[in-house]
């Protein structure tokens, strides 16, 4: 893998992950259990989508092939994506959703932290826009984390079920890819050594004040989303996302 | 189009037009008072209107772009491009006093602190209360932080009874 190639992978794998997130918590539009989370989700989806297209862009760009944002997410297949698995798994119930924006929202936060001091300008300049909208999300997820938690019984159990199941799917996140490997190498991007130990700590405090135990898993067949290997979830998401400009291609609005 | 009409025009006077192009969503703010169109320069005989989106997915900013268009085009300039740069990130540090006033006066809380210390806040769960723009009270409460635009979050005064809007830190 090129030094070049490496760029565009690392920025699909960043650009994919928000693109997938997105399209799921848009699932929610006009479904939440309140409006103001209906407004909330659709918002912080609409965040992520415009993460997606910054950087999707600028993949396209690296890449030099022809292909802009749209051709990027809507003419690849499954095998192609880059995201980590978390960001595909169905919503599930609200506490499954909030624990999926919670655990992904900290590990975006803690990339883009370190992706802020990028050398690679474009990198930087995405991430020290993103970084501030995720803020945002990671303390959305965080309240209700807290507020289910420590909240009826019912809410604490189905917030700590979630948190379990999620669990199975978090080493995915710190999973050292080969992209990652050499833009780290050819010294465009910082070292990601303490993202998993930053990351720990932020959802530690939180999970701790939400009077929930920290989740344990062994997480070791749920690899691979960086690598392009992922779960059934992913195709289905795409038929939907995807079809419009599969039966009429390059349509436009 | 004849080369003097063209030779009217500087980075100044297209400023001076482009004060009249307002926020789709609030427009008592322009998009410079917005902190959306950063510069006007002048390049080769080409105005370069650089503008910076807000959020990564705002859905206004076509419809600032197309504003911007529509203004040039209807004073007969046809010599300019857009430029989108995302460098510096757009933050609410850069809007001016004068700015917030207006947005008080319009009944939108104006961003009320520094966003660096109000991301601090959000990480550490602190928030501070943001005053009521109809009564001026602090007490009030954060219902949610999303709201009807990307940029705004929505609050309760327990004061007056109101729930308003916030145009928020970033």
């Amino acid at each position: 893998m090129t030094k070049q190639e490496a760029l565009v992978d690392f920025c699909l794998q960043i650009g994919d992950t928000s693109l997938i997130h997105g399209q799921r918590l848009a699932e929610w539009c006009g479904h939440a259990p309140i409006l103001e989370e209906d407004i909330a989700l659709t918002n912080i989806s609409l965040d992520l989508i415009g993460q997606a297209r910054m950087i999707l862009t600028y993949a396209g760009q690296t890449e030099n092939k022809h292909r802009d944002e749209d051709k990027l997410s809507f003419h690849r297949d499954a095998w192609d994506f880059r995201n980590v698995l978390i960001a595909e798994l169905p919503n599930g119930d609200f506490a499954f959703t909030m624990g999926k924006i919670f655990l992904l929202g900290f590990y975006m936060k803690n990339l883009f932290t370190v992706l802020s001091n990028s050398k690679d300008p474009s990198l930087k300049a995405f991430a020290e826009k993103s970084l501030k909208e995720v803020i945002y999300h990671c303390r959305h997820a965080a309240d209700w984390v807290i507020r289910l938690g420590d909240g009826t019984i019912e809410s604490k159990e189905r917030m700590q079920k979630a948190l379990n199941e999620l669990a199975l799917y978090t080493d995915d996140l710190f999973e050292v890819s080969e992209s990652e490997k050499i833009l780290v190498q050819e010294k465009l991007i910082p070292s990601l050594a303490d993202l998993k130990t930053n990351w720990s700590h932020d959802i530690a405090a939180v999970i701790t004040q939400a009077t929930l135990k920290l989740p344990q898993a062994n997480n070791a067949l749920r690899l691979g989303g960086k690598a392009g290997l992922h779960t059934e979830h992913l195709g289905h998401i795409l038929s939907d996302m995807q079809f419009l400009q599969r039966a009429y291609p390059d349509a436009k609005w | 189009m004849s080369n003097s009409v063209i030779q009217k025009h500087s980075p100044d006077s297209i400023r001076l037009l482009l004060s009249d192009v307002k926020d789709p969503e609030i427009p008592v703010l322009s998009l410079e008072e917005l902190g959306v169109l950063r510069e006007i320069k002048e390049v080769d005989g080409i105005f370069e209107i650089i503008i910076t989106p807000t959020y990564s997915g705002c859905p206004a900013m076509n419809t600032m772009a197309e504003d911007i268009r529509c203004m040039l085009d209807k004073n007969g300039i046809s010599n300019y491009k857009i430029v989108t740069v995302h460098s510096p990130a757009w933050t609410t540090d850069w809007m001016t006093d004068q700015a917030k006033e207006k947005l008080r006066t319009y009944g939108i809380a104006p961003p009320s602190q520094s966003t660096s210390s109000h991301l601090e806040g959000m990480l550490s769960g602190k928030y501070k209360p943001v005053t009521c723009p109809f009564c001026g009270s602090n007490q009030t409460r954060l219902t949610s932080a999303f709201g009807s635009t990307a940029c705004k979050a929505l609050h309760y005064c327990n004061a007056c009874h109101q729930p308003f809007e916030e145009f928020k830190c970033h």
